[in-house]
């Protein structure tokens, strides 16, 4: 069943983090931000299943990666909240032109 | 057959990952996205997580995406009606670089830390029956008190959203 290299999923990993780590910086765009987020805690949950398949007996690691989809999955809500309420207040999704508590 | 199924799945999910980085629309980095969570659900299938990769398709296409198109849509701006820069995204040229060298020296370092780990796995690897069963009693017995967190945790989260996105003040 496991052909596949274990540094191979790591590798995979590693790059679509720093990918949606690059996402996360350069886009001015809330929900840009937000894009390159849920990338890196997919690549997170790639570690952590591949690691999960040398312990078939707890799957300690595939446990882990179902909470992580569970507190994104409210991370992201929450902050879609957030951000419909930024933008009524502000009426722009530039983070750089968020700049003070009260207007 | 197995290892050219796993690189073509990592290629899209990295391909389409590029793409959102790259894209200067919002929308089509948003469909990209989609690409990059089936390629990320096929790798948790090819490494034997099969409930894992179902639950990544609906829990990230059915329910996230659709939440981030409609978090797209409606905070589109008014002013300029022009089809062509609607959901544009300005990017600064120094930001550009500095996402850039950032997520290339990363990426460098944990390449060099991942080739020159030896993994030494001392468990036997997964079988090829289902992990439905396992995680089931797993959820039910040692992460029993994890698994009760997460479901105060979802209903706050549903009662914060609601609370937040309510129209408190209709007259802008």
């Amino acid at each position: 069943m496991t052909s596949i290299p274990l540094q191979h999923f790591l590798v995979v990993a590693a790059a679509l983090f720093c990918i949606g780590l690059a996402i996360t910086i350069t886009k001015r765009h809330f929900i840009g931000i937000l894009l390159g987020i849920e990338l890196m805690l997919n690549a997170v949950n790639i570690n952590l299943v591949a690691f999960s398949q040398y312990d078939p007996e707890r799957l300690s690691g595939q446990l882990f990666a179902l909470f992580v989809i569970v507190v994104a999955a409210a991370e992201v809500t929450i902050a879609l909240a957030i951000i419909l309420r930024v933008y009524g207040h502000y009426q722009t999704v530039d983070p750089d032109e968020v700049d003070q508590l009260k207007k | 057959m197995e290892l050219a199924a796993f690189y073509g799945f990592s290629l899209l999910a990295i391909v389409a990952a590029l793409f959102i980085l790259f894209s200067k629309n919002l929308i089509y980095g948003a469909f990209a996205l989609f690409l990059a969570f089936l390629g990320v659900a096929a790798l948790y299938i090819l490494a034997g997580a099969d409930f894992l990769g179902v639950t990544q398709i609906m829990i990230y296409v059915g329910g996230i995406l659709v939440l981030l198109i409609f978090g797209i849509m409606l905070t589109q701006k008014k002013k300029n009606d022009d089809s062509q820069h609607h959901n544009r995204v300005e990017i600064l040229l120094s930001r550009e670089v500095w996402g850039f060298l950032l997520g290339v020296g990363i990426f460098v370092a944990l390449f060099k830390i991942i080739s020159s780990a030896n993994f030494k796995m001392i468990g036997d690897s997964i079988s090829s029956r289902s992990t439905i069963k396992t995680i089931g009693v797993e959820l039910m017995t040692s992460h029993l008190l994890p698994f009760e967190i997460a479901a105060i945790l979802l209903l706050v989260a549903l009662v914060g959203a609601a609370y937040l996105a309510m129209n408190r003040n209709p007259a802008p």
